[in-house]
This record gives structure tokens, sequence and C-alpha cells, in this order.
């Protein structure tokens, strides 16, 4: 499997990283190069095989469902890049 | 005081835990030594953030606490902590741009252990952006320079990655031991690198809270130090079960120490053939028999064994992990924290934020994460490599349960290369960095690597034991014997 130039201009969008036109030439020979090296697993036979999930088998502890935490606006503002009223600010997003 | 500084830096933790419960020495002169040898090896480039006057005070606390019988199992003893662990109060980055200057307003479990027991802090270690890469060259903050240099050359080698400071730092001095994370080989390739030893607990052994996250199904905190002793010191202080981690699993941390002697007598040792590499150097083939040879001598039995899905674990690694890091890596936004880049809306500020704080080797492996768990390629890819690494693990539970006790193998495919030498290579060549370590990730399983030799340029290569699921106590025991039987390797001092 490849990828051509439109795919990696879609999965730079997906990913949310700005790319420019003189990158993408690049980006896909080594996206590819990546695609050619991991196809090896095509030759492994996975019938019946069950995905690994957990990597340590073990029941996840449950706890109380309660609240534990919170009242921390000030940590948790305090290394924003931009801040107003104690809200984060970002760009307009509703026109 | 007798001692003078380079003897005092020079010490293992061990013998400088008994020196200071014993007040032959304290603290404070200790912590002295360190920051002196930190200042004047600017140029390894191991640590990005010096902090001094915090280790001072911590080392006064210390010999209060000494003096006053209330000394922890650490008392004292200065330590390095990789750039991945949010320490309150002091920048952490990750050693990426699009942290900026994150200042953590908590702690990591592991750090808060450390301190807990005593453990002083010098600093924080450089390691690869986001621990990704095998060469500590995708640091934002420049790469860690190697204290090894081949014999009769002054070129500069890498100290390995990701925790690239960790290891350079252990190896030059500059701490007792360090802390380190390794997702792929991190631990083990560039403790391997700088003649130190380093060991990847368990998955679950310790805590991943407050970490900096790159695959959290691989990811696993551990101890780069100077000897297995050391490992088994620190790792008793850094493993345990947290409520913050919700993968962290909840059983008793035996003794690691106590372990550390117990030898090998009656133990089996496998050796798979398909760590054979083709291609593989002679000295790397004759260490690994040595290794084996040494085991042997001390009561082992050795028996060859087959894993054989071992190659496709660098190939699903490269699936699993990429994938991981693109969902973890998410947060990146430059809304809440770090560095952020304007846009006209918010789509452009998050795509110019990361564009401008990512590097190459961060931005290549988020998009390949991207592509295999987007629409219509999620099974092809991602779930075929999670079925690929649950026939990994097969392999060595069977191992295992025809009784082989610990794997040995080499801990890398040769020994640590120049700076700037992979800068022509694939993406894949550098890869394979981490072909002999990767598969202990995939199946969640502790590894240790021990220096086991040099090659013909004088340059440190070490041997690597896997162990069962939660038996770390094996991989001391015979990590100790190959240790005894190599003997412990010093860069000369250069710098």
């Amino acid at each position: 499997m490849s990828v051509d130039q439109t795919t990696v201009r879609r999965i730079a969008r997906l990913a949310r990283i700005a790319v420019t036109d003189s990158e993408v030439p690049h980006l896909q020979g080594e996206l590819n190069a990546i695609l050619g090296f991991v196809a090896q697993l095509d030759e492994v036979n996975v019938d019946g095989v069950e995905a690994m999930t957990s990597v340590t088998p073990m029941l996840m502890k449950k706890r109380q469902d309660g609240v534990t935490d919170g009242n921390n606006a000030e940590r948790v503002l305090k290394n924003a890049p931009a801040r107003e009223d104690g809200y984060f600010v970002v760009p307009k997003v509703i026109e | 005081m007798t001692l003078k500084p380079h003897e005092l830096t020079g010490m293992t933790l061990a013998s400088a835990r008994d020196a200071l419960k014993a007040r032959k020495i304290s603290a404070t002169e200790l912590t002295k030594a360190f920051v002196a040898n930190i200042e004047a090896a600017r140029e390894l480039n191991a640590y990005v953030l010096e902090t001094p006057e915090h280790a001072l005070k911590m080392a006064k606390a210390s010999d209060e606490r000494l003096a006053s019988g209330k000394a922890g199992p650490l008392e004292g003893l200065p330590l390095g902590i990789k750039d991945l662990f949010c320490t309150e109060g002091f920048r952490t980055t990750a050693c990426s741009n699009i942290l900026g200057n994150f200042v953590p307003t908590y702690e990591s479990t592991v750090t808060s252990n450390l301190w807990r027991d005593g453990a002083v802090m010098l600093g924080k270690l450089n390691n690869d952006e986001f621990a990704m890469g095998s060469s500590n060259e995708t640091s934002a903050f420049g790469t860690p320079v190697n204290p090894w240099r081949a014999n009769g050359d002054n070129k500069l080698l890498v100290a390995g990655g990701s925790s690239g400071g960790s290891a350079a730092a252990v190896s030059a001095d500059l701490c007792l031991g360090a802390t380190a994370t390794d997702t792929g080989g991190s631990i083990r390739q560039p403790a391997a690198f700088t003649g130190t030893v380093g060991i990847k607990p368990t998955y679950g052994r310790v805590s991943r809270w407050g970490v900096v996250a790159f695959a959290s199904s691989l990811d696993q905190a551990g101890p780069i130090a100077k000897t297995v002793r050391d490992n088994a010191i620190l790792l008793q202080s850094m493993a345990g079960h947290d409520e913050k981690d919700t993968t962290s699993v909840d059983i008793a941390v035996p003794n690691f120490e106590a372990a550390v002697n117990r030898g090998v007598k009656g133990l089996k040792i496998g050796i798979p053939r398909e760590y054979r590499m083709e291609g593989m150097p002679a000295e790397i083939e004759k260490l690994w028999a040595q290794g084996a040879a040494w085991l042997k001598d001390a009561g082992a039995e050795i028996v060859d064994i087959s894993l054989p899905h071992t190659k496709y674990a660098l190939p699903a690694y490269y699936i699993v992990a990429p994938a991981e890091a693109s969902s973890n890596l998410a947060r990146y936004d430059g809304v809440r924290y770090g560095l952020r880049s304007p846009g006209k809306d918010i789509v452009e500020l998050y795509e110019n934020t990361r564009a401008a704080g990512f590097g190459k080797e961060v931005k290549r492996r988020i998009m390949i994460g991207t592509y295999v768990l987007s629409a219509g390629y999620y099974d092809a890819f991602y779930v075929r490599a999670q079925k690929v690494r649950t026939l990994i693990r097969q392999d060595f539970e069977k191992v295992y349960a025809a009784g082989v006790d610990a794997i040995l193998t080499p801990a890398t495919p040769s020994a640590a290369f120049g700076i700037g030498a992979m800068s022509t290579a694939s993406p894949i060549e550098m890869y394979l960095n981490d072909v002999f370590t990767v598969t202990v990730n995939m199946a969640g399983l502790p590894g240790i690597a021990v220096p086991a030799g040099v090659d013909a340029k004088g340059l440190p290569l070490g041997l690597q034991l896997i162990g069962k699921p939660f038996d770390e106590e094996t991989l001391f025991a015979v990590g100790q014997v190959i240790e005894n039987a190599a003997g412990s390797f010093h860069a000369k001092k250069w710098w």
C-alpha cells in the first residue's frame, strides 16, 4: 500500500499539521518507505488470533464514581498561552 | 572529609548510600561535587536544565534527616531526571519546542517516589523529542554527546536514544543514577552505548502517571545507573502500584537488591536463534557467545530456543507506536499549554502550532499513526499489528512454559555511531537499532542491558536479558553474574 500526494495532504489535515507544498513530496517518500517496511506483516497468518488489548492480562480496577479532585482553576490555567477571566482564549469558533 | 571530588562522583550509588549512612560523607559535599562536574561537562549536553540551588537545598534536608536517623532508602543520593518526567515547578519539555516553557503544577509518581525516599534532583536530562528516536538527535536542545570515543579518534558519538542524556550523564559521572523511559529500547540501547546498566521493568510495574506519553501500551519508566545493584536500588523506589495509572499493577514489589547476589545456579537461559541476524558483526556474535559461556560457568543451563515471530516485532511496532503517539500527541493544540502559533480560525491555529512546534521525526510518526488509524485502514494496519503482537507474546509464553527462566540476546546490533552519521539514512535504518529490544516492549516483558565488553575500537557493547512478567529479580541475579565476569566500563575523561 502506498500513499499519493493528495492522501499526504489529507493525513496532514486529519493530524492538524500544516504542510507546505514543498514538504509534500518528501513526506510522501518517507511515509511510503515506512508503509513498505510494515507491509511484511501481510505474510503473517493471523486467522483466529485475538488482537492484544491489554498488555498485562488483568481486570481494570474500578472505584466509586465520585469527585476526587477539582477547584484547581489557577493551576489548570497556569501554562495557558492566552487566558482571560479564568478561561482559555481561542479565535472565534462560532460566526 | 577524606575523599576527593572525583572520588565522590566516581562512587556507585550503593557505595555512596552506604557512605552517607555511615556519615563518612555528607549529602551536601556529594551534591556539590556533582554540581561542579555538571558545570564542567556542558559540552556533553546531557542536562537541559540544571537545578543546583534546588539540589543543595534538598541535600541539606537530607543531611538533617541523616543526622536525626530519619533517612530514607535513597537519602542524599543525587540523581538526574529525564525531561519526560513532570517535575513540579521545574520546566518539563520532553525536549520539544511545542512544550516551550511548560512548568508542571504537579509531580510525576516516579519522581515523587524518589523524593519521598530522600533522593536529590540535580536537573533535567536530554532525550529525543517525545522519546522518539534512537540517537537523541531529534531533541530540540541538540544532541547529547557520548562520553566514549573510539580509540585514537576525536569524532563525537551519539549516546543512544531516546534516553541519551540519562546514559551520558551516568557514564560521565554527572549523577549517581538517572530516570529513563523505554518504549522500544530507549533505556537499554543508550545504556549499551555508554557502558552503563539500564532496566525496562515489566509493563505495569512502574506508574506512568506524570510521564509525558509517547505510546501508552509500550511506555515504561526505569533507571539507568552504573551497576546492576544500583538499578535494583533505584527500581525499588520507582516501582509500585499507583491509583492514578489504571495500567499500574497492584502486586507487591519484591526486595530487588536481595536478588542481586542470588546467582544463576540451576537457571535455564534461552538463546533465541531468530536473534542471529543476517550481517550481524562478528564482535556482537562473539560477545553473545561469551555471555552464554559466563552464565554456563556460573552454573546456568544454556538452551537454544525459538521465538518465531521476532522479525515481525519491529514492523508491528511501527504501526502500534505511531498510532498511539498520534492519539497522545493530539493534546498539543496551542490552547492549554506550550507553544501557540496564531491562525485566522481555531483549525489554522492548531495546524500552525503543530507545524511550528513538532520536529520532523515526531510529525512523521503522527502522520503514520493518523493514517493507520483512519477510516478504512484501521483493520488492515492497526488490528493486524495488535494480532501480531499477541503472537509475539505467545512466543515468549511458550518458551517460559517450557522452563526457561531468562533469555540472553545482544542489546544492540552495533556500538555507538557518530553524531550525524545517520542523517542521510532512511528512517528504517535508524529504526533497526531497536531490533533486539523492541520485542520486549511488544510483549510487555522486563529487559535489562548490561555492559559486557568493548569492540575493536574500544567502544562498549551490551548484552540484554529478557525475563518473565514481573520477574525483574531473575534479571538482576543474571545481570550481576555478567557484570562480575565482564567488569565495569569507564570512559576516559576528555571533556
